[in-house]
Parts: C-alpha cells; structure tokens; sequence
C-alpha cells in the first residue's frame, strides 16, 4: 500500500468515525503540508540542568532557524514549515517512555528528536526502534554503541564513548610526559555514574599501557558536593596531574576548590560542564590552561558564526561539547529530509551514508557513529578549543603546564 | 593528615550546620515539617546572585537585605498556609501530613518559579576565593565566612534561647505546646515567629551557599536532605544539637573521604543518620 | 453483586489494550502502576498512619533485582526472587524501625531509600566494576500492563480481605492509638511487621514488573524520590485507609500530571503546586470522605 493510500484509507475510516478520530485525521491532513517533529526532553527535575544547556536550546534555535527560511527543503522543491510537539519527560524514564508513545502513536509526528543523557536514549531506543521512527542520539556516551547500532538499526551515537575520550586524553598526557614537561603520577578520580565508570574503565588500563602510575585513583558519588577532602589528598599525591572524570557540578566544585586552596598541577583536566560557556566565569576568570572533555575547531568560521546566533537567539552562548554536535546533527537531518523526505528508514539510510556540510565542518558518519570529535579540549586565550586528537583539522597545541591559578 | 581532616571537617560541618538552624526551629516550634525547606534556601541563593550580579550590591551586604525578607516571606507562609492547618488539626496529629503534602506542593511551586525565572543553567558567583592558611591547611575564606555566620548565628540563637523572656516562650513551646497557653503564652504567635526566624535562617544559609558553590534551580530537594539529617541528629528542635550535630556530619564526611573511601561518604552519612534514628531517636543531645 | 461490579471492571480493563493506541496502553500501564503502588502503600499505611517514604527503596530494589538476574534467571522466576527479596529487605528493616513513631518513621523511610542508593552504586562501582545495567527481555507493553493489572487486583483483593482480618482490625487500633492497642491484647509489633512485609513485597514487584519498560536502569533512575513522593499523594488524596481510596487519588492525579506536562510543559511544577496546596486544604481526608460529607450535607438539607 503507497503511503497515498494509506492515508486516504484513515481519512475515510475517521470519516466513518466522526468526533473520535478526529484528531488523528486532521493530523493527517496537516502533515501534507507541515513536518511535525516531536521531541520528548526534561524540563523539570535532574536532568533539566543538561537538557537546558545543550538539547533544548539547540533544537529550538534550529526550529527557528528553518522555518525564518521558509521550511524544510523537500526533496520535490517544495517547502514545508516544521511544527514542533513537545513534552516534559520530568527527567523519570516511565514518564519519557510514554511520551514517546503518545508521539508515535497519537500525535503520529513524522521525525521523533533524541531526549537527553545516555540512560533516556537508551530507554527509547527499543520503543523508537518498533515505532519505525529514527533516532538521531547525540547525547548518549557509551562504548557500547556498535552493539547497539546492530540491535536497532536506525539508532545514531554521535558523541563517541569514555574508551574514545580516556584514550585521548592519555595520548595527549604521553606526548607531555614524553616531551618532559610532567611526571608520570596522575591522580584520578571519577564520579560514581555509568559516565565516569565508563571513563575510569577506559582510562586505567591506557594509563598503564602508557607507562602512567595512578596514584590516587577513587570514586565520589553523584550529588557529593564538598570536594576540599578529595582535592587535598591530590594535592598530597605528588602527582603532576590531576584528571576528573566528573559532572557539571563536581567539576566546577574542584575548580574553586583548587584555585582557593591554592592547587596548581601542571594538568587539570575535568569532565563534562568544563566546557561550558560559564566555565570562565565559575573559575573566576582563570580557566586558561583548563583542559577538558569536547572541544570544537575555535577558528571555523561556521562555529563562530554558529556561537553568534545561539547567543542572540537563546541568550546564552552554546557548550564547546556537545552543543555544536546536536546543532550539526540537526543540519544533517535536514539536508537528509531535503533528499529523501520524511521517511524515517530512507532518512536513517540517507544519514548513514551521505555526506554533509555542517558547523562542525565536513560530515562523515561510521557505521551510525559519528567518529570524527574532539576528545580533549582546552581554554587558551578565554575560547575553548580543541586539542586532541592532535591531527584534527583546527587542533590547538594543547599549553602544558598550566599557569598557576 | 589528622589535623587537615579536622580543619576540612569543621569548616564543611560549619556550612552544614548552618544550612540545619532553621529546618530545626520550623519543626521543633511550629511543628511544620517543611519540604519546601531547600528551595527557599535555593530561592535565597539566587536571589543573592541576583542582587551581586545585577545591582552590583556585594554578597555580604545583600546577606542583611537577605535574612529580613526571609523572615517575612516566613511569616506570611505561616499567615496564610500553615496556620489554618495548624487551627484544623488541633490536637490530633494530623499536622505532619498535612505539613508533608502542604509543604510539598510549595516545594513544586518554588522550584517552578525559579525554573521560569532563573533557568535550568548551573549558578555560581566568584566571591572572596582566595585560600586562607589555617593551621597549615588551604581553606576558601569564603567558606570560612559561612563558617562564622554559623558560629555567630548560632550562637546568639543558643543564648537567646536560653537566656531571654522571648527565648523561654519558644522553648515553652516547642517542648510542651499544650500546655504552653496556661501560663499566658500565645501559642499561634510563638509558632510564627519560630517559622518566620526559621524560613530567615534558610535565606541567610542559602544565601552564604551561593558564595561558594554552584547550584541550580532543581538543588532543593538536596539541601531539604541534609538539613533534615542534621535536625534528626541533633534533636529537633534543638538549635546547640543541630550545630553540633552538622559539625559532627562535616567531620565524619571529611574523614570517610580521606580515610576510607570517597565513594562512601554520602552512604556514610545516611547509615549514621539511620542509627541515630533507631538508637536514640530523640536527637543525639536530645533528652530523655 | 458487591463482587460482580470489580470483576467486570477487571475483565474490561484487561480487555482495553485491545481498543486502545500504544500511548493509551502506555496511559493504563502508568495508570494501573501507580493505583497499584498507592494500594500497596495503603496496605500498611493506610490504619497505621505510618506514612512511609522507602516506596522507592523497595519498587527500585525490585527494578534493579530484574536488571541483574534478567539474563541468569527465567523471567517468572526473577519475579519470585524480586518478591523474595523485597520481603526480606522488609523484615530486617520492619524488625528496627517499627517502633519509631510519627515524623521520625518518616524520615528514617526517607533515608532509608537513600542510603539503599548509596550503597548499590558503591557496589557496583567497586565490586562489579560497572554501572548501569541493560534489561533485554522479551515482555511486551502488553505483558507488563496485564502482569501489572494481576498484581494490582491482587492487592485491592488482598486489601480487602485485610480489612475484614484481625489484622486489619489490629491495625485500626493501632492507627487510632498505640496504647490502647498494646492494652487490648494486640501484638504491636507483629501486626505492623506483617503489614509492612505485604506492603513491601507489593512494591517491590510493582518496581519488578514495570522494569522493562526502560532498558537501562541505573541507581539514579530507579531510586527516584519523586515515586515515593507520589504514591504517598495519591494515596492521601483518595483516603488511604479506604478500599477504593488510593486507585481513586492515583488515576486522576496520575492524567492531570500527565495532561499539564504535554500542555505546560514550562510551567508544570507551579500548577502542580497549586494543585497539590489546594488539595490540602479543600480535600483534607481525601476525595472519598470529600465526596461522603458533601452527600450527608445533601442529605440533611433534603431531609
């Protein structure tokens, strides 16, 4: 049956029906001429802090943007206005799942985007799999993601995993220690969350390898929010190098934690919230020589452009991590829907394989992967720009050591 | 290694402490077990950065605009949400859980407005950062000051409730609010100056947590947490306990990290906190 | 006939996913989920009032039970070890607190849930090595809607039979006074330790059976303090020591949170405050007892 007759089908079936389906039929005829997109994010709760600096924004600011243009180039010629359906998943995965599920199968949009966080993706995943529906997944870090490209064949990974960053940062660490600049003590420690764990997992055995001792190497919980105690005995490790496989509020916490305390490693990486745009300001405005996770290519044109917009627009200048990710992700998909239309198998074909013009530059994806990020970032000069992997297009030398607070 | 524990101990207790003064005065006097507890000291945080960032009034100065209005939006709490719930239950115990599901709401409502209002962005000022050397230990000085607003606010607190006519009022009534009107006491008055005082200590601790760390609009529920840890250790209603208690919770936390295991501080804290409950579940310096 | 109306309820309910979309399925999972939770809360909290904050210590433990046995157990059994688990957990932790009253049980429950938190993660982290774990099991939304429906009637029935016991006459007394009840002859201590058992093991396999629904579980999704929260409102705004009371506070609750965060999905928590205020005040024993008094005044006024 032709997608035409499909939907002529509803139309007399709702028809016959009367007021009870009406909302479906008329759903049904509004999508001839509008693409309706739904997306499903916390606004409340936990994770609204995560969704509200790199999700959200993003995808209202690329809502925007197209329809100012006057829509989303179909692949006849024509343009169609996006509506956009959103729901408050309030940061609980029952409430996220059932979201999905009234978008699918009641507001029946024609492009789902990806909630927030590692754990939210992957509680759809199996939902927007049996819906048919693509899910173009920016936020969800894991190392486990060839697995599950096989397992759900329309699902993208486009922000690496913690093996990708660990061994980053480790190459970079080596070249350091190498050149003489640093010992080969590290101190590291890691937030208890399927994140960090990733990380730490990662990193230990890449330390090792590398000729790297850990000599102070533990966990804290998720919601620890003193950090004197741990950055205390780091300092006492002797090591040159601090690394903090941490969360937006740990990671700003051991930053004013070790410029009070007076605490100058020759490296201080942290994890996610480093890259920040109120990183600067949270570290007083001495995050110069601050290394962290993501990063982007600071002299591209197209992301200080990209920077400008989302500042004007939303207010708030973009994170130098995942934000221009979801940005790009979202161009990929329109230049895809430009080609192939709303058909979500063709769309998922189409995002594998093609290749795409993007803030982030030339995009290529692996396998449903996007392979091509920055692993380590650094402030220099009051921007964050990318540092590792060193032979990226736009890499900064990564300023090892780190002048003193 | 010893004596840096105890200075990072003491000084978090401190902070800890001072967060726990006013949950202990809301439930020990006005007998409301306020949920909302952390957002209005999340409301304060913001409000100080607010007044730091915007009007340019610094944060030590905005710790006195901070702490009157506190008292008043308590005061007008209690006025018209908390009292006619009080007046309903009478004697019957109701009160806790209509205080709970009350409160409760008002947490929601909170965290709403400031949501709307502040955005879900991470909020941090940078204020008297500088390290300052205690007995050979770096310690922030900022931190350093809520360390002596909890001192000074506790103990004036402590002597007033000792020492003053007002003072044995509360006391009267926190300890036996039945029989508190036989000797002339106006229960109802009492209660709202205790809740009223108690919501102006959530405003003067969020407001000196806004110095030093980051928070964001959905923190609340974190700080309704440790205050509540705190004023069960303690004794509720009992305002020496509760610093005693929030001192002890900062060196136990700072121990466990240094000596044990990070990773157990927060289980650390609630399994003391557990004990407590079962052993003595009045307070440890409660009485009886 | 009192019977009759329940049982054909019940055939009708299991009967609907038949008549509805995947979200109206997903509307009567979450429905029948949270009238279950707010039943097996009642169950013992309902008489006592002994208003207990570990629901979520006890519906996390029963998701993260499924997420680790899931791939060594058959799924019938994860359920049986899940139940086996949860009463045990009860027991011990029934054993040290019942004699805590008031606003101390309260909290105590409240950290309970968080300490239960603390230390899956230290272990997982520690010992395991790894955090987060991935449930691939093959139950359909339909299996967990029907398995939740059984488990729900079977605590509403459970409820019932309850009521009529001695247990439940035992649990009134001690609900309206603990001395009186230690003087006629009631034995405190085992009345309430049975009580919290059943109510534990019902939470328990509710969080059990609604794991599937989200493939990954981590401590920090599972222990939400949110659940613990709601079950209580729901229960509080039906009457919780009613038979119907907890599933007529849990569904409407349940679709007005869902209808203002689609419809207000900025604004939610402040109308969900007012909500939860004005129920406070305008329903203060619950809708029941609302709807009783409103009928007795109507009544005098006819009379």
């Amino acid at each position: 049956m032709t997608d035409y007759n499909r939907r002529a089908t509803l139309r007399a079936f709702s028809l016959g029906l009367a007021a009870a389906l009406s909302v479906s039929a008329s759903v049904a005829e509004a999508a001839d001429d509008t693409v309706t997109i739904g997306y499903a994010v916390a606004r409340t709760g936990p994770n609204a802090t995560g969704a509200g600096i790199t999700t959200i924004p993003n995808y209202e600011l690329w809502v925007k943007t197209v329809n100012e243009a006057g829509g989303l180039a179909m692949p006849d010629g024509t343009k169609r206005m996006i509506e956009v359906v959103e729901y408050d998943d309030r940061s609980s995965n029952e409430d996220l799942v059932r979201a999905i599920e009234r978008l699918a199968s009641q507001d029946k949009v024609d492009i789902i985007l990806p909630p927030w966080g590692t754990g939210s993706n992957l509680a759809i995943a199996p939902l927007m799999d049996r819906f048919g529906y693509l899910q173009l997944g920016v936020t969800n870090v894991t190392d486990k993601a060839p697995e599950f490209v096989e397992r759900w064949p329309r699902s993208f990974w486009m922000l690496g995993g913690g093996h990708d960053y660990a061994s980053g940062l480790v190459e970079m660490l080596s070249a350091a220690h190498d050149a003489g600049i640093i010992n080969n003590e590290v101190a590291v420690v890691s937030v208890a969350d399927g994140f960090g764990i990733d990380l730490i997992n990662g990193a230990r055995p890449a330390f090792e390898e590398a000729g790297f001792e850990l000599v102070y190497d533990e966990s804290y919980p998720l919601g620890t929010s003193d950090f004197a105690a741990i950055m205390n005995e780091a300092q006492n490790s002797g090591a040159d190098s601090f690394v903090a496989f941490s969360y937006p509020p740990g990671s700003f916490g051991m930053t004013k934690t070790a410029q009070s305390m007076g605490f100058n490693p020759k490296v201080f990486f942290i994890g996610v919230g480093g890259a920040f745009p109120i990183f600067p300001g949270i570290a007083d405005g001495k995050a110069d020589g601050v290394l962290a996770i993501g990063g982007v290519n600071a002299d591209s044109g197209a992301i200080q452009e990209y920077f400008a917009r989302h500042t004007e627009v939303v207010g708030n200048p973009p994170d130098s991590w995942a934000s221009a990710i979801t940005y790009a992700s979202l161009e990929m998909l329109e230049q895809a829907i430009a080609k192939v239309g709303v058909d979500n198998d063709a769309l998922a074909e189409e995002l594998n394989s093609g290749i795409f013009d993007t803030i982030i530059g030339e995009v290529k994806l692996e396998d449903n992967q996007l392979r091509d990020l920055w692993w380590v970032g650094q402030w220099q000069d009051g921007a964050f720009k990318g540092v590792n992997p060193a032979d990226k297009e736009g890499a900064a030398d990564p300023d090892i050591p780190k002048p003193e607070w | 290694m010893l004596l840096t524990t105890l200075v990072l101990g003491l000084v978090l207790g401190g902070t800890y402490a001072l967060l726990a003064l006013g949950l202990t005065l809301q439930y020990g006097i006005a007998r409301i077990m306020n949920l909302a507890y952390g957002e209005i000291t999340l409301l304060a945080a913001f409000i100080l950065v607010f007044l730091f960032q915007g009007l340019g009034i610094p944060p030590l100065a905005a710790l006195v605009l901070i702490a009157p209005a506190g008292y008043g939006l308590g005061w007008l709490l209690y006025t018209v949400m908390m009292q006619p719930l009080v007046a309903r239950s009478g004697s019957s115990g109701r009160l806790d859980v209509d205080s709970i599901l009350a409160t409760f709401g008002l947490l929601f409502l909170i965290q709403g407005v400031l949501l709307v209002t502040f955005g879900a962005n991470f909020t941090s000022i940078s204020y008297l950062d500088r390290g300052i050397n205690i007995l050979g230990v770096s310690v922030a000085l900022n931190r350093l000051i809520a360390f002596a607003i909890c001192v000074v606010v506790g103990t004036v607190l402590v002597l007033v409730l000792a020492r003053t006519r007002w003072g044995l009022n509360l006391r009267a009534v926190a300890q036996t609010p039945a029989s508190a009107p036989l000797v002339g006491i106006d229960v109802n008055r009492v209660a709202r100056q205790g809740f009223a005082l108690g919501t102006a200590l959530a405003a003067v601790g969020g407001a000196s947590i806004a110095m030093y760390q980051t928070f964001s609009a959905t923190d609340g529920v974190v700080f309704t947490m440790k205050a509540l840890v705190i004023v069960i250790m303690g004794g509720v209603g009992n305002v020496g306990g509760a610093l005693l208690a929030g001192l002890a919770l900062g060196l136990v936390e700072t121990f466990v990290a240094t000596a044990i295991d990070p990773g157990l501080t927060l289980a650390a804290t609630f399994a003391i906190f557990l004990g407590v409950l079962l052993w003595r579940p009045q307070g440890l310096f409660g009485k009886g | 006939m009192k019977l009759l109306l329940p049982l054909v309820a019940l055939a009708a309910l299991a009967y609907a996913p038949n008549l509805v979309s995947d979200y109206g399925l997903g509307l009567l999972i979450g429905a029948v989920t949270y009238v279950t939770l707010a039943n097996g809360w009642a169950l013992f909290s309902g008489h006592t009032h002994y208003v207990s904050l570990a629901t979520v210590a006890f519906y996390g433990t029963g998701a993260y039970t499924v997420a680790v046995l899931n791939e060594t157990l058959p799924y019938p059994l994860v359920l049986v070890a899940a139940a086996v688990i949860g009463a045990t957990m009860a027991l011990v932790v029934g054993l040290s607190t019942l004699r805590l009253a008031g606003v101390y049980f309260v909290i105590f429950t409240f950290g309970l849930a968080e300490l239960v938190r603390q230390l899956i993660t230290w272990y997982e982290v520690n010992i395991t090595g790894t955090l987060g774990r991935y449930i691939f099991l093959d139950v359909t939304a339909r299996d967990i809607y029907w398995q939740m429906l059984a488990l729900g009637a079977a605590t509403i029935a459970l409820t019932a039979y309850v009521h009529r016991s001695r247990l439940g006459l035992a649990l009134r007394v001690i609900g309206d006074d603990e001395v009186v009840a230690a003087h006629s002859g009631i034995n405190l201590a085992r009345s309430k330790l049975i009580a919290f058992v059943l109510s534990a093991t019902i939470l328990t396999l509710v969080g059990a059976v609604a794991s599937p629904r989200s493939v990954y579980v981590e401590p920090a999704i599972v222990f939400n303090p949110t659940v613990s929260f709601l079950t209580v409102i729901m229960a509080l705004l039906g009457g919780a020591n009613r038979l119907w009371g907890p599933a007529l506070g849990a569904v409407p609750l349940f679709l007005i949170f869902e209808w203002l965060s689609s419809n207000f999905p900025d604004t939610y928590p402040i109308f969900l405050g007012l909500l939860f205020i004005a129920v406070v005040f305008a329903l203060p024993d619950g809708v029941l007892a609302g709807i009783e008094r409103l009928r007795a005044s109507r009544k005098e006024r006819t009379a």
